[in-house]
């Protein structure tokens, strides 16, 4: 039955196919799978940006916040994602070539580049927490009231996205060992961030990644294939790509030079 | 096999030169660089702005989905069902500012 199996695989075209059929997308069934769920996805991220542009262009009152350093630093954070997108596209390169040892340095740089947008992000959101922005208001324009909503729901929903894909690359780079690092990052993230920041409880996303990231290796433990490697970079490709949308809709449409 | 199985093995084995990736990370980078600048000298008045920024970003999202996702290497069927289905639902979700869009060009926006 194996033997089978894998001569089926054999002639399927360089285990490039499905076990059973021939794929009607002349792709492998993970990497449709993962399409579709990025289609449904760009769903989710154009009505809150959709959302978040009509509100701007409907508000001339809209308030403009991110002077100088906000935009040196949301510049500095868009170079941090698309450079990660080159090393994860030179990561699925490596693993097609079968190069294990290049693959995994690559994501790894990837994770670099995708922490460092988050810690950006993290900062430029406490600086903003800070001038006293919440979700319900903002210092700056008090009769638009929903420029805090719709600025943290559309970059907090991206935010997640990025700390999810960095989740899941060091589970496709490091698999076991990864889940050591989750777990010391989760705890020290808890105890050194300020009791009074929100990323305080915002760190518990590491905490419920960890559970379902030691799910997924525990229960069905595998060495990942180029496959693997290539569909979770189609998921990080689309992470950096909302943010082409992002950065330019929110920050550079409330500049204050 | 046949067909479809060679097809999948064109669409999977294109020529992978490191090259054209760092062309296009350049060319992204000069297109925020572009971005930026145009938001930093305020060139634009707002609705222009959006426009120009928005056209400017799909250009961008365009060279990541065609080659750091590789749809421009996938199969034709697989290319156009996935932009004709997103671009449909987009289409779709735009309805529901029609009639608010139509506000704003009636009565104008600042």
């Amino acid at each position: 039955m194996a033997d089978a199996a894998l001569q089926h695989h054999a002639a399927a075209g360089h285990g490039l196919a499905g076990e059973y059929e021939p794929p009607l997308f002349g792709a492998y069934s993970k990497k449709v799978g993962m399409w579709l769920f990025l289609a449904s996805d760009s769903l989710t991220f154009g009505a809150l940006l959709v959302a978040f542009s009509y509100n701007r262009i409907s508000n001339p009152a809209w308030p403009t916040p991110f002077g100088k350093e906000s935009i040196a630093n949301a510049t500095l954070m868009t170079a941090c994602l698309l450079s990660s997108s080159l090393t994860m596209v030179l990561g699925v390169l490596a693993a097609k070539r079968g190069d294990k040892s290049w693959t995994r340095n690559w994501l790894l740089a990837t994770i670099f580049f995708g922490t460092a947008f988050i810690v950006l992000h993290g900062l430029e959101w406490t600086r903003l927490i800070d001038h006293g922005m919440t979700p319900f208001g903002n210092p700056w324009a008090a009769g638009v009231p929903q420029f805090g909503g719709t600025f943290f729901t559309l970059t907090g929903m991206h935010m997640l996205h990025v700390t999810i894909g960095v989740i899941y690359l060091g589970v496709i780079a490091l698999r076991k060992k990864f889940l050591a690092i989750l777990a010391v990052l989760y705890i020290a993230g808890y105890f050194l961030i300020p009791a009074d920041n929100v990323f305080h409880y915002g760190i518990h996303a590491l905490g419920i990644g960890l559970i379902v990231a030691a799910v997924i290796v525990f229960l069905k433990p595998k060495e990942y294939d180029a496959q693997d490697v290539e569909v979770s970079g189609l998921y990080w490709h689309f992470v950096d790509l909302v943010w082409m949308f992002i950065m330019p809709l929110v920050y550079l449409m409330s500049t204050r030079i | 096999m046949g067909g479809r199985g060679s097809t999948m093995h064109d669409a999977a084995t294109h020529d992978d030169s490191k090259g054209q990736y760092f062309w296009v990370w350049g060319a992204l980078l000069v297109l925020t660089a572009v971005e930026v600048a145009l938001a930093y000298n305020q060139v634009f008045q707002p609705v222009a702005m959006l426009e120009v920024l928005l056209a400017l970003s799909v250009i961008k999202s365009a060279l990541i989905i065609a080659y750091f996702m590789h749809l421009k290497f996938e199969t034709a069927i697989m290319r156009w069902m996935l932009v004709i289905a997103v671009a449909g639902l987009f289409v779709i979700m735009y309805f529901f500012f029609f009639p608010d869009a139509d506000r704003i060009l009636r009565i104008g926006v600042k």
